[in-house]
């Protein structure tokens, strides 16, 4: 993050702007990841006069940075129609696609619209294991004919690689691929429970050992050595800190109007077909709740050695069961970094040792054997 | 600048005021800078209908204790530099829409 957006963000939070918001248009989508989290049935979305007065609420609000996802973006037949409204409004637009739908003249059109950048979803650069991922054959070869048409637009691309067992062995073929087309790769190693709190999906993480190297990857991590280094502590500094900017200078609406804290945070705050933006933003006792959470009040992240350095994500832990508690994820990840064991970690890990030690108990062992 | 100058803001940037700066990003360069007061008074007024020394006279010396004169060189030296980023357009004749925003919130 640039210092005048760390400045910019300090400045919202102090004056209690949502800087950031992430809006959904849809949740119905022409792929079928395996991983998804999303429910891809229309229950109801906004129409196009209900997001364009939505977009007027959110620049009244000062939202500056509006990023317009899905679901798949383009399966709105008004996409442009409310991509224009949002540049008239003149917000700064990012967008989340997987940009099979995108050809010349929607990459012009975007182009033309001064679309700040595009971020697109490519899962490895070998047709067979993208597309099986996405359930739908020639999606990669179509994905990276948009990369090309939107890259000779001059537009900003990335192509976002989220890993997991499928296609954990391709990222470096993911990342020469960006290299060919001159796009940035960011690389996420985290599969979200689903949004209705399904876990199954996490059954498709990566492992511990392939987390590990992850991390360790030379180019992936800023500074491998900084971020594996062991953990000190959290300092009276970070006990003040807040989580995140979920709830703070963010936050995430659904296609059908909801308020949440973040995409990643399924705690209900409010719906803008029923109130103002704004007084969700300022009055929702959900959003005011997340607000007054720093690290302190986590009574095992304050005191875990990772407390200051973990990237805890608060909508994981809440999905977790807990908004205070830990998030497991994000323990294994700290402790792929360093090796060094959460307090959650460790626990669980004692948890599991004491059943172990009940099942050996001599009575009950006489008990079973009677 | 001689003779009527008219600046409008360009389509191709995000602008947001935050209290009393204008945020502004200029896309796909994804380059961020910030106008304080005076910057953002300009910014906002520069519609391509109001030549700046109106905008000057009606908006600058009547929210900030200062003089035509110096005002009109300050305005002058901000437009120049707005407009080499792409921010402003400068023109001797009105702009219209749809080369600039219709409006710009907050």
């Amino acid at each position: 993050m640039s210092h005048l957006v760390e400045e910019m963000s300090a400045k919202a939070l102090k004056l209690g702007i949502p800087l950031s918001v992430q809006l959904d248009l849809t949740y119905r989508c022409n792929e079928r990841c395996v991983h998804c989290y999303l429910d891809h049935e229309d229950h109801g979305e906004m129409t196009t006069s209900e997001i364009k007065n939505l977009l007027d609420q959110l620049a009244e609000a000062g939202v500056f940075f509006l990023t317009l996802s899905g679901g798949e973006i383009l399966m709105r037949k008004d996409f442009f129609e409310i991509l224009e409204y949002a540049r008239l409004r003149a917000f700064c637009v990012k967008l989340k696609t997987n940009a099979v739908l995108i050809r010349e003249k929607e990459a012009a059109r975007m182009r033309d619209l001064g679309v700040e950048s595009i971020q697109i979803s490519i899962y490895s650069h070998r047709p067979e294991v993208h597309d099986a991922i996405t359930k739908m054959p020639g999606s990669l070869k179509r994905s990276i004919r948009a990369i090309r048409f939107l890259r000779s637009e001059g537009l900003h691309v990335t192509m976002a690689n989220v890993l997991m067992l499928q296609n954990i062995q391709d990222y470096p073929g993911v990342r020469a691929l960006g290299a060919e087309l001159g796009v940035e790769v960011t690389i996420d190693p985290t599969i979200t429970p689903r949004m209705d709190g399904d876990r199954s999906l996490l059954d498709l993480n990566i492992d511990q050992v392939a987390l590990e190297r992850v991390f360790r990857e030379e180019g992936l991590v800023e500074s491998a050595g900084e971020s594996c280094a062991p953990p000190t502590g959290p300092d009276e500094d970070a006990l003040n800190m807040l989580p995140c900017s979920a709830g703070h200078t963010a936050c995430y609406v659904s296609p059908y109007g909801d308020v949440y804290p973040c995409v990643q945070f399924p705690l209900p705050s409010g719906n803008v077909r029923q109130m103002k933006f704004v007084d969700i933003w300022r009055d929702s006792p959900q959003l005011n709740e997340v607000r007054a959470i720093t690290l302190r009040d986590m009574p095992s992240c304050s005191k875990c050695a990772h407390g200051g350095t973990c990237t805890r994500c608060p909508g994981l832990a809440f999905m977790e069961g807990n908004m205070r508690g830990p998030s497991t994820q994000d323990c294994e990840k700290s402790f792929a970094r360093t090796g060094i064991p959460s307090v959650n970690l460790m626990s669980k890990k004692s948890a599991v040792a004491g059943l172990v030690q009940i099942q050996s108990v001599p009575a009950m062992a006489t008990a079973a054997s009677a | 600048m001689s003779g009527k100058c008219y600046v409008a803001r360009s389509s191709k940037i995000a602008a947001r005021m935050m209290g009393n700066e204008m945020m502004i990003m200029l896309a796909p360069e994804s380059t961020l800078f910030t106008l304080n007061e005076v910057g953002s008074v300009i910014f906002n007024a520069a519609d391509g209908t109001t030549p700046l020394e109106e905008i000057v006279a009606e908006r600058v010396c009547s929210e900030f204790d200062v003089e035509f004169d110096v005002a009109l060189k300050d305005a002058e030296h901000i437009v120049k530099e707005l407009a080499g980023h792409g921010v402003l357009l400068v023109s001797d004749k009105p702009i219209n829409p749809p080369l600039a925003f219709a409006q710009v919130a907050r």
